[in-house]
């Protein structure tokens, strides 16, 4: 790359094979994904327009122990109507969530990874508790059962990269493969990765976004000590939040070469443009207005888009006292004047947190205001929080035509994550 | 019976404030000790433990919660109120 010549960088540039930095272009052109919302992508993107509410009574064994009751579960979740007696033996519900949102997204792109170009691609995701379920499971069986047995698959069952593995392994990718677990920003990195690469020119295409099943005795009890999650509802920005609701589910995209989709002839959903990451540096918890704010300014500039570019924010938007104040701030200081005119949602009062999946699940909102002028709002929004006075898009969506989009993620531990899109 | 409730509670907020037990007035709030929110979410899961008592508190809306942070005082009023609703 370096070698080329100026003129022929230019020449590609004007081609729309480059970005603005001579790098090539990277553009989705699947898109899958599992929740409490639906089970793929138009049913999400039409609970989004409607603004629906996936957050009901969490069912699972010894739910009556816990003190939070409520959660995205996803109610409907039969593994044997997607796989075989002899995968659900290995497969987390993680994996398995995962790995219907890759086939959905393959689908979807028209992509076949037979020959040369599954030696060019790859697949990385997100998760923060992996096999959370097979953990649950199994210790229950030795500790409260007291058996002394367990099943020989657990360790390949329950590892954090047995989603990534999976996926690479059904369609038969061969380039780089790996798991990022980076709390709640997992999938924004994992996404944020599966750019660089495709525009470094280290794969041709990637799969790339996140799962997490946490929603087990074991998985709710934990997050209950933190004493952050709500009992009755998911309200982010509004002024009686009362703390974030978990979810569950997976997102996963195809990320391509631009010059590769365009060849091809594939229907292209968005342009990836930028990515940026920042640590806060300061506490495992709280989060810094300063980390996040640097996040968002360096993927503007990453993107090479002005502020005033930006038309709307997929929110962070957890529905905690702390996240929604600061998330607000750091994007009241990155863009100005232009923070009261662009449009910022959470859409994690629908689908709840998916944790370490929840950037896949929420770039769909993104995807649909982009290609569908349609703004997913911030449902359960009852009262105005001056510490959070932007346009949150409250409990109605919003046709509105947005050329640029940023999705945020700023995880415990003060890693903070966001990608820019833009409509092609 | 109160005055040893008191004192196991301020043996406890003194061990996360690392300060001595006599350092703890009622007067005090978390913020003159130094403890800031997991420190607070961390000292009264060692008063449940303490007491075997469940407290209510969210972080998200401290003001809100039945249980009050205000300071030691008002601590330690709440959780002489949980043990005896315990023991009824």
């Amino acid at each position: 790359m370096n070698s080329r010549k100026p003129g022929a960088k230019a020449a590609a540039a004007q081609a729309g094979v480059e970005g603005p930095n001579g790098v090539r272009r990277v553009v989705i052109t699947g898109a899958g994904t599992i929740n409490a919302l639906g089970h793929d992508v138009p049913t999400t993107m039409e609970a989004f327009r409607e603004g629906r509410c996936g957050i009901s009574q969490l069912d699972f064994r010894d739910v009556d122990r816990l003190s939070i009751q409520i959660g995205a579960q996803i109610h409907d979740w039969r593994a044997e109507d997607y796989f075989n007696r002899q995968q659900i033996l290995l497969y987390d519900k993680f994996t398995q969530f995962a790995l219907l949102a890759a086939k959905q997204a393959v689908a979807q792109s028209g992509l076949d990874f037979q020959g040369a170009i599954g030696l060019r691609s790859g697949v990385v995701l997100g998760t923060a508790g992996g096999g959370l379920n097979t953990w649950d499971e199994n210790y229950r069986t030795v500790y409260e059962e007291g058996k002394n047995r367990v099943h020989p698959f657990v360790v390949p069952k329950l590892m954090n990269n047995a989603a990534a593995s999976h996926v690479s392994m059904e369609f038969g990718l061969r380039g780089p493969a790996f798991t990022v677990a980076t709390a709640c920003a997992s999938s924004n990195h994992a996404m944020g990765l599966a750019f660089q690469m495709v525009r470094s020119g280290g794969a041709q295409v990637m799969l790339t976004g996140g799962s997490e099943a946490m929603l087990c005795f074991g998985g709710v009890k934990a997050w209950e000590g933190l004493r952050v999650m709500s009992k009755d509802a998911c309200r982010p920005f509004s002024a009686n939040r009362n703390g974030m609701v978990q979810g569950e589910g997976a997102g996963v995209f195809v990320f391509e070469d631009y010059e590769h989709a365009c060849t091809r002839g594939a229907d292209i959903l968005a342009e990836v443009v930028g990515f940026a990451m920042s640590s806060d540096a300061q506490d495992i918890v709280m989060p810094s207005a300063q980390g996040a704010e640097r996040a968002i300014t360096a993927a503007l500039h990453d993107a090479g888009l002005n502020p005033e570019d930006v038309g709307y924010i997929n929110a962070h938007g957890t529905g905690t006292a702390a996240n929604d104040k600061t998330e607000c701030a750091a994007v009241a200081h990155a863009f100005g004047h232009h923070a009261d005119r662009l449009m910022i949602s959470s859409t994690k009062a629908m689908h709840g947190h998916i944790i370490g999946g929840t950037g896949a699940v929420e770039l769909l909102a993104c995807i649909m205001a982009l290609r569908d002028g349609v703004i997913a709002p911030t449902i359960g929004y009852q009262e105005a929080d001056p510490e959070c006075g932007l346009d949150v898009v409250p409990n109605e969506a919003r046709e509105a035509r947005v050329d640029a989009v940023l999705s945020n993620a700023f995880a415990f531990g003060g890693l903070n994550a966001v990608i820019a899109l833009r409509r092609v | 019976m109160t005055d040893q409730i008191r004192d196991r509670i301020r043996a406890i907020i003194a061990e996360q404030a690392m300060l001595e037990p006599d350092q703890i007035t009622e007067n005090s709030t978390p913020q003159d000790l130094g403890i800031d929110s997991l420190g607070l979410v961390e000292s009264i899961f060692a008063i449940e433990e303490e007491f075997d008592i469940s407290i209510p508190f969210n972080a998200n809306e401290p003001e809100r919660s039945e249980f009050d942070i205000s300071n030691m005082g008002t601590i330690m009023a709440a959780v002489e109120r949980l043990v005896a609703q315990k023991a009824a």
